[in-house]
């Protein structure tokens, strides 16, 4: 584009002035040519286009994943109580959260305030301060702002409370009571107490929910075998099975009075044993130490201390399991659901999606119908995902699950025991929901084997299955195993679907558990995920939740990172196995 | 110059071969959908000799070649005319057992194509894919079949090594070797030598020289320097057609067809 002046020949200049002759001597003179092309045949601009592209992409990539790295990681590390005296006398303790600039409302403010204030276009600085204490403030949050702030001081006896119920405390001990007897606060004796404390929790929670858990599981299948039997055989047959039943009931009965006493002996002890707390206006409460999850004075913390407290709230975050409406404690049901979902979506997605490919690609006359199959395929991953949902929560739950209750599980009814969401129809609507993913990738796979291949083995006296699954599978395995991986993110990053056929908020049990069948798959089940969901929309307080969002977030790209990493070593492998060709 | 020879005969001088014919091909046509790429093939090929097919591409000696095992069957939206009989018995009657006849003979093809497997499983292949799991003869035919193809002394001691590392004669020869594992009749060969450098070339054809007699070799090649060297008969087909075949020697210093004689000397093709 910029060579056009330089191409014109400059023909008439010095010979020109000379005259006739002198350009009869001098040749004609070629206008030089330029052999570079323009900038855009070169495809410098389309290339800055396709690197610009890509650096965007990977920058809003990376800036989401430190985002969630960022908040995640800092979320659990100890922050220190500051008390907060304002201008009107009021005092508070908390601490920070974050901060924000905003417009205050200028009418009640003195005038030196209001020009200092208008002197920043009318913005102000403000803090949020976790005050915690919800039993006895009604919230959890307070917003400061820099105006009203009198004095900010960090008093060293203050200590941040985390607790079974009402979430955390933040204030002074003021006293305690071991045994019965009331004695001052002394940390040693406090600490040890609180670790006995917790000990007897532990206990009467393992008697509530294994032994009472068993007793109960027991008494219901006998109840269930009870009406199972009047159903089958009818009230009269049924009679000496249901007596002796009942009997067994009552010697269950009898167990469980007496798991019953030694819990309440336990509670009584634990009663004993309470700690009065006073929050930084003198108000007091003396909850049972047993109450206290975890205390430490948040003002004179060594980093060791913040290390140490640091690691203890992410292993409870990944291994215990979640308090307070989810908004504390951990996630290990969650972590178990999503897992156990996965997993049994691949088992049930890798067979259905790769027979089908094999027989769309090998075996079906390639034709009109063969490409309209294809193109369906290819669409379904184009449905939204709730649509799974509703057909997973109609077919499988209501009409499948439904079925199978009337015609194994009657004794139970009206209680549906498949008739409802949970595990086992999460996983399969989550199979069908990915199953296009499998046939695609599996196609591609089967159609990326070379020709020659198949002829080879079709030469050697192999028939068309044998070449499928010594030749052409094997070829195709890593190709299949992308499609499963990819399969595999998307499932276990899927939530709406999930909402409908059996993700619960709180999951009472596991479905895999010590009774038997060992394995429920009627259970409904919790998820990372909708877990993700429920603590931070649809809490009580969102804004306790908001840092749970992020790490629940961190630990779930960490589970499909580290379930992808999985598949791709398995994948790797299998690719050596087969390069070998030991089958 | 489509059908330009429509009604002329095919001129045939064949060496007879002492033991008989290994197959029969008789009017035999075939079309692709509409399109007619066989006409009214006829020749036999002797038992034990080597015969080879050439002519300018696009002829149908592939073809042919691929109807002698019904590898052609994997096309959909094929015709047939015509018998081609091996040892008197038609492969393109009903009812033929398509896995069968395969087993009767080896074939190599243009480009070497081990499976992704170790030497010796893709030499047992085709007995594997027939039930045989005997040890120990599944170790003879491996030594057999790579000693038949000269590659036992190069491979004997990494047997279990992935045939994909041998290099491209290797893998050649390999293929070979797995062709002639299960001992077939026939051996057809589609231009075995095409993706092979000159050194590679030789070794095959010495190779072929060597098999000779054993195996009825079919080979398609586009080197008639190829033909000339290793077969006893050529078959020179054009456009379908066959126009000459006749012993080797004739065919390339004395055709009886002007066509031939253009194609040999170079004049085309």
């Amino acid at each position: 584009m910029t060579s056009m002046n330089e191409q014109m020949p400059p023909a008439s200049t010095a010979a020109g002035v000379a005259g006739v002759a002198a350009r009869e001597a001098v040749a004609p003179k070629r206008a030089r040519r330029r052999y570079s092309a323009d900038l855009s045949a070169l495809g410098e601009p389309a290339l800055w286009g396709f690197g610009g592209a890509l650096a965007l992409g990977i920058i809003m990539i990376a800036v989401f994943l430190m985002v969630v790295l960022y908040n995640g990681a800092t979320t659990f590390w100890p922050k220190p109580i500051d008390r907060v005296e304002l201008t009107d006398g009021t005092v508070i303790a908390g601490t920070e959260r974050r901060g924000t600039l905003f417009r205050p409302q200028l009418a009640p403010l003195d005038a030196e305030t209001r020009a200092l204030i208008e002197e920043n276009d009318g913005f102000a600085f403000r803090t949020l301060y976790q005050t915690a204490n919800f039993d006895l403030y009604g919230d959890d949050f307070r917003w400061v702002a820099d105006f009203e702030t009198a004095t900010i001081t960090q008093p060293e006896d203050f200590y941040y409370f985390e607790r079974q119920v009402w979430g955390v405390f933040i204030g002074r001990i003021a006293g305690m009571q071991i045994a019965g007897q009331q004695i001052d606060y002394d940390p040693a004796v406090f600490r040890r107490e609180q670790a006995a404390a917790r000990a007897r929790f532990r206990e009467i929670r393992q008697i509530e929910r294994r032994e009472i858990g068993r007793i109960n599981h027991y008494i219901e299948r006998e109840r269930l075998a009870q009406r199972r039997a009047v159903l089958r055989q009818g009230e009269e047959a049924a009679q000496p099975a249901v007596l002796a039943s009942q009997a067994r009931i009552a010697e269950l009965q009898a167990e469980f009075q007496v798991l019953q006493a030694r819990v309440n002996e336990i509670r009584a002890l634990d009663r004993s044993f309470t700690v009065t707390l006073e929050e930084v206006n003198g108000r007091q409460i003396s909850p049972e130490i047993s109450q206290i999850v975890r205390f430490f004075p948040a003002n004179t913390l060594s980093i060791f201390d913040k290390i140490g407290i640091y690691l203890s709230r992410w292993w409870e975050f990944v291994s215990a399991e979640p308090r307070e409406a989810n908004t504390q404690g951990g996630v290990l049901p969650a972590i178990f659901g999503t897992v156990a979902m996965t997993l049994l979506m691949v088992v049930f997605v890798a067979p259905f999606g790769v027979i089908t490919a094999l027989y769309l690609r090998e075996y079906a006359k390639q034709g009109r119908i063969t490409s309209m199959v294809r193109i369906s395929v290819n669409n379904l991953a184009g449905v939204p995902s709730i649509v799974y949902g509703v057909f997973g929560l109609g077919f499988f739950a209501y009409a499948m699950g439904g079925t199978i209750d009337q015609l194994f599980y009657p004794e139970a009814l009206p209680n549906p025991t498949f008739g409802k969401g949970g595990i086992l129809w999460a996983s399969l609507t989550l199979a069908l929901l990915t199953v296009p993913v499998v046939i695609v990738a599996t196609e591609e796979a089967l159609s990326a084997v070379p020709r020659s291949m198949r002829e080879g083995s079709l030469a050697c006296g192999a028939s068309k299955w044998q070449t499928i699954r010594f030749v052409v599978l094997p070829k195709a395995m890593p190709g299949i195993m992308t499609g499963m991986i990819l399969a595999m993110a998307r499932g276990a990053g899927e939530v709406a679907p999930l909402m409908l056929v059996g993700v619960v908020k709180l999951a009472p049990a596991l479905p895999i558990d010590g009774f038997a069948p060992f394995i429920h798959l009627d259970r409904s089940f919790m998820h990372l995920g909708f877990h993700i969901f429920d603590v931070g929309f649809q809490s009580r307080n969102s804004e306790a939740g908001k840092p749970m969002v992020f790490v629940t977030t961190l630990l779930l790209l960490a589970l499909i990172i580290v379930m992808n990493a999985t598949a791709i070593i398995v994948r790797n492998r299998l690719k050596r196995k087969y390069a070998t060709g030991q089958f | 110059m489509q059908d330009t020879l429509e009604f002329e005969p095919t001129a045939y001088h064949v060496r007879a071969s002492n033991e008989g014919t290994a197959l029969d091909i008789s009017d035999f046509n075939l079309w692709y959908g509409q399109k007619q790429a066989l006409f009214d093939n006829n020749l036999k090929i002797g038992k034990g000799q080597v015969t080879a097919m050439i002519g300018p591409s696009g002829c149908g000696k592939s073809t042919l070649l691929r109807c002698l095992n019904r590898m052609n069957d994997l096309v959909d939206d094929l015709t047939i005319t015509g018998q081609i009989a091996v040892d008197g018995f038609d492969i393109y009657a009903k009812g033929v057992d398509v896995i069968a006849l395969r087993k009767r003979m080896g074939m190599v093809f243009q480009k070497p194509n081990p499976f992704a497997m170790s030497i010796y499983d893709n030499i047992t292949y085709p007995l594997r894919v027939d039930g045989v799991t005997k040890k120990s003869i599944l170790d003879e035919t491996v030594e057999r079949a790579l000693t038949q193809a000269a590659l036992w002394k190069e491979v004997k001691d990494r047997l279990n090594d992935s045939a994909l590392g041998l290099s491209g004669g290797q893998q050649q020869r390999l293929c070979i070797a797995r062709a002639v594992a299960s001992d077939p009749e026939v051996l057809l060969m589609d231009e075995p030598c095409s993706a092979l450098d000159p050194i590679a070339t030789a070794r095959i054809e010495e190779l072929i020289e060597e098999l000779k007699g054993t195996y009825s070799i079919v080979i398609v090649t586009h080197s008639m320097a190829q033909a000339a060297r290793v077969s006893d008969n050529t078959a020179f087909m054009y456009l379908g057609r066959l126009i000459e075949y006749g012993d080797t020697d004739t065919i390339f210093t004395n055709p009886q067809k002007s066509r031939t004689n253009d194609y040999v000397t170079g004049r085309f093709g």
